[in-house]
């Protein structure tokens, strides 16, 4: 029973607080947001300097394995910073599933690329009516001649614009809601038949909407064994699930931290509205909150590489319940607090509250998770 | 970071399965798991049983008895007690008095007093609250005036839990009235229960229980060899004794056993022709309560092992305190409601025999309507979980 960092995991998560810090300014990231493809390349390539996009990546093919905690600590940074560049997609979902889908191939041809950051790789699972449930796939992949034939939509995609390769999951046998039949395929989105509707996210972030008509892609783009990629799809998404919950925990950190210094600055009948005890119990309960938050990160980031499917499932829901609840609790009460400022785009406070309650409608809201929470028996 | 336990955190595990499993009486533990009263001899009887296992006292240093264990064994022992349906502590004497006595009695205090607590021979309770005295605890008004080498004392004191089994009664007293602020006047008594002047009179709560009282004092002699640390510097020493109330406060172990109690509950129970724990709506509120009791949980353990490397000043208790007692609410009114019109009949006298018959209904319904209202105390006591929110933003967020 440990909670501290080593001293590799401090060094990483005080680098890319500098960086934040230092390179990720609120006018920095305002002017990215107003940049065309809504997020910045310059970004991503001091990212890949600092080597966060290897981070996942395995050290046999030139990666920093680093794993779930040294990610849960940058994605902390990165709520703080309300980083707009597409690490939870490319450097967290993408290097999760290859790792689980133990293709040599595609391994020794997509890792590199990715650790060095020269290839924004993304994976497209969810669809109009998965909301969460990953076991849910109605893209098919039919077999014609020496290759496969896709047709579906893949629905809300983060980044699903900016990759310059996608992760398609379809299914090549079973129907639309069986675990069994998922295949993983590459896709290079300017193929015929792919069209990539790309488009904002109310929280600032890029997302798309890709649509598949019959696009034809060669058998040797298929990852892994056919029809058996659930697995590595769901322990992708648990993974993800982790570092999503971080950077909640770090946004709400933030979130917390601007309503006590606002509270104290803000005057009202002759006081710093922080006096009032009515303000003091609602921010004590917003700690509480956070502090519940916190300690369900790290179970998530402990749980999401066990062995144990059941216990992996029940851990991570459980994380995503308490993360969507607190966020929602913690971002609606800090924008209360700050009133009328609250509202203003002007305000960080703003940003931190759209990113939060995003991240709830992100695989599966508390909802979901607690309706699947229930019904996995402990093991 | 590493939530696992070492192969000597399992080795000690299952030496205390194997304790309990050979110690602990079934018939106490029946009572516990089914939340059956727990009588004064049932707990008198657990403690000697501990003492002669030399568990009596698990958060004591060795040097006065106790265990010496550190976070993650009071942890382990905590949640193997608790699920095994062994008795909680009564904290007056272990958990609140000793460790005053520990850090400010004198040597001649500690020999007296810390031995009997370990064995069970004394029964201590708490002169704490008073009539005009509760989250405002400082203004309290029951008088001590010294003459000669004695204390008279006067007043009274109120919500004292199971005084009625007690031999002795730690006390606060106010011995300087003129002191410039309320807090400076107080100091920390040691009071026999069989001195004369003391009388206890019950009140009987909403459950039908005698659990509290209130002692009243007249005229009554306190030699002053019975006072802890300096006079009028009893303040310093509440303070204290209320940041050691915190051990154990978040109650994990026994909560994770009472919703093991409302599972088995809601699985006997049916609604629309299937078990209540398939309904979608009570399923979802037993698993919202375990989802917040897994994350408190971690909570706990972070704030056991921060104090353990003292780190932790210590007002993430309350945090605890807060979220700890919610859930213990939660869970007491989720079994309430499971088991609906059954909840109704009430009959105290076969609970307090331990018996699991009731009137009408199952026989485990048969606690819960007392069990609920009796819980309505824990967001109460132990500094209000209102007085607990103050502490947070002055003590932590610096307000």
């Amino acid at each position: 029973m440990d909670f501290n960092f080593s001293e590799e995991q401090q060094l990483l998560a005080d680098t890319v607080r500098r960086f934040v810090r230092e390179s990720y300014a609120f006018e920095t990231r305002r002017e990215i947001l107003k940049s065309t493809q809504g997020w910045s390349r310059d970004t991503w390539n001091e990212l890949a300097g600092l080597g966060l996009t290897a981070l996942n990546v395995p050290e046999a093919h030139g990666g920093l394995n680093a794993g779930p905690v040294d990610t849960m600590l940058v994605m902390n940074v990165f709520g703080e910073g309300l980083l707009v560049e597409p690490f939870l997609g490319a450097a967290v979902f993408t290097p999760a599933l290859l790792t689980r889908l133990s293709d040599e191939k595609a391994a020794a041809d997509l890792f590199p690329v990715i650790a060095s950051g020269e290839r924004i790789v993304i994976v497209a699972h969810q669809e109009p009516q998965t909301r969460g449930a990953i076991d849910h796939l109605a893209t098919r992949a039919e077999k014609s001649g020496d290759g496969y034939v896709l047709d579906g939509l893949k629905s809300v995609i983060a980044h699903g614009g900016a990759a310059d390769e996608l992760l398609i999951t379809a299914r090549t046998s079973s129907q639309t809601r069986d675990a069994d039949g998922m295949s993983v395929f590459r896709v290079d989105p300017t193929s015929a038949g792919v069209t990539v509707n790309s488009y904002r996210t109310f929280d600032g972030q890029s997302a798309a909407d890709i649509e598949l008509k019959a696009v034809k892609v060669p058998a040797g783009n298929l990852i892994g064994v056919a029809g058996q990629a659930f697995a590595a799809i769901e322990g992708a998404y648990e993974v993800t699930i982790s570092a999503l919950c971080a950077e909640a925990v770090g946004i709400m950190k933030a979130v917390n931290a601007a309503t006590l210094d606002y509270t104290k600055s803000r005057k009202q009948f002759g006081q710093p509205i922080a006096k009032f005890q009515v303000l003091q119990h609602r921010m004590a309960d917003m700690f509480l909150q956070s502090e519940q938050a916190l300690s369900m990160s790290y179970l998530a980031a402990i749980k999401c590489t066990d062995p144990d499917a059941s216990e992996r499932k029940r851990a991570l829901s459980a994380a995503k319940v308490i993360i969507g609840q607190a966020g929602r609790f913690v971002g609606q009460q800090a924008i209360q607090l700050h009133g009328g400022m609250g509202m203003t785009d002007e305000l960080m406070v703003s940003h931190h509250f759209k990113r939060l309650t995003a991240i709830d409608l992100t695989f599966g809201d508390a909802d979901f998770h607690l309706e699947r929470f229930a019904a996995t028996p402990a093991a | 970071m590493d939530l696992t336990f070492t192969a000597d955190e399992l080795a000690f595990r299952d030496e205390v399965r194997t304790f309990l499993r050979e110690r602990l009486p079934q018939d106490i533990a029946t009572r516990v798991k089914n939340g059956l009263p727990v009588r004064a001899e049932d707990y008198t009887r657990w403690q000697q049983i501990l003492h002669k296992q030399g568990w009596a006292a698990p958060s004591w240093p060795k040097q006065f008895g106790g265990t010496g264990w550190g976070p993650v064994q009071l942890h382990i022992y905590d949640e193997e007690a608790s699920a095994a349906g062994a008795p909680r502590t009564i904290p007056f004497g272990l958990k609140m008095v000793a460790p005053v006595i520990m850090a400010f009695g004198n040597p001649a205090q500690q020999q007296r007093f810390l031995p009997r607590i370990l064995s069970g021979e004394d029964w201590w309770c708490q002169g704490y609250s008073e009539p005009g005295a509760g989250s405002d605890l400082a203004s309290l008004k029951t008088r001590a005036e010294r003459q000669g080498d004695h204390y008279i004392v006067n007043g009274q004191k109120t919500w004292n839990t199971l005084g009625q089994h007690a031999n002795w009664i730690f006390c606060l007293v106010r011995s300087d009235p003129n002191a410039p602020k309320q807090q400076q006047g107080i100091s920390f008594l040691l009071i026999d229960m069989k001195t004369p002047g003391i009388t206890v009179r019950p009140i009987i709560t909403m459950d039908g229980a005698h659990e509290v009282n209130e002692v009243w004092f007249e005229n009554v002699k306190v030699p002053v060899e019975n006072r802890i640390g300096e006079e009028n510097k009893g303040w310093t020493y509440a303070k204290f004794l209320l940041g050691h109330e915190r051990t154990n406060i978040a109650g994990v172990g026994a909560s994770k056993r009472e919703l093991g109690r409302l599972k088995d509950i809601a699985a006997k129970e049916h609604k629309n022709g299937k078990p209540l724990s398939e309904d979608p709506l009570f399923a979802a509120r037993i698993a919202q309560v375990e989802v917040d009791l897994m994350a408190l949980e971690i909570t706990n353990l972070r704030a056991l092992s921060a104090e353990a490397e003292k780190r932790a000043p210590g007002p993430e208790a309350s945090v605890l305190k807060i979220k700890g007692t919610e859930i213990q609410q939660t869970l007491t009114e989720l079994m309430m409601y499971a088991v609906g019109p059954y909840a109704l009949p009430f009959h105290r006298e076969s609970s307090e025999e331990g018996d699991l018959k009731s009137v009408a209904g199952p026989g485990y319904a048969a606690p819960l309507a007392a069990t609920y209202c009796n819980a309505r105390k824990v967001t109460i006591y132990g500094g209000s979980n209102e007085i607990q929110r103050n502490i947070i933003s002055q003590m932590i967020l610096g307000l």
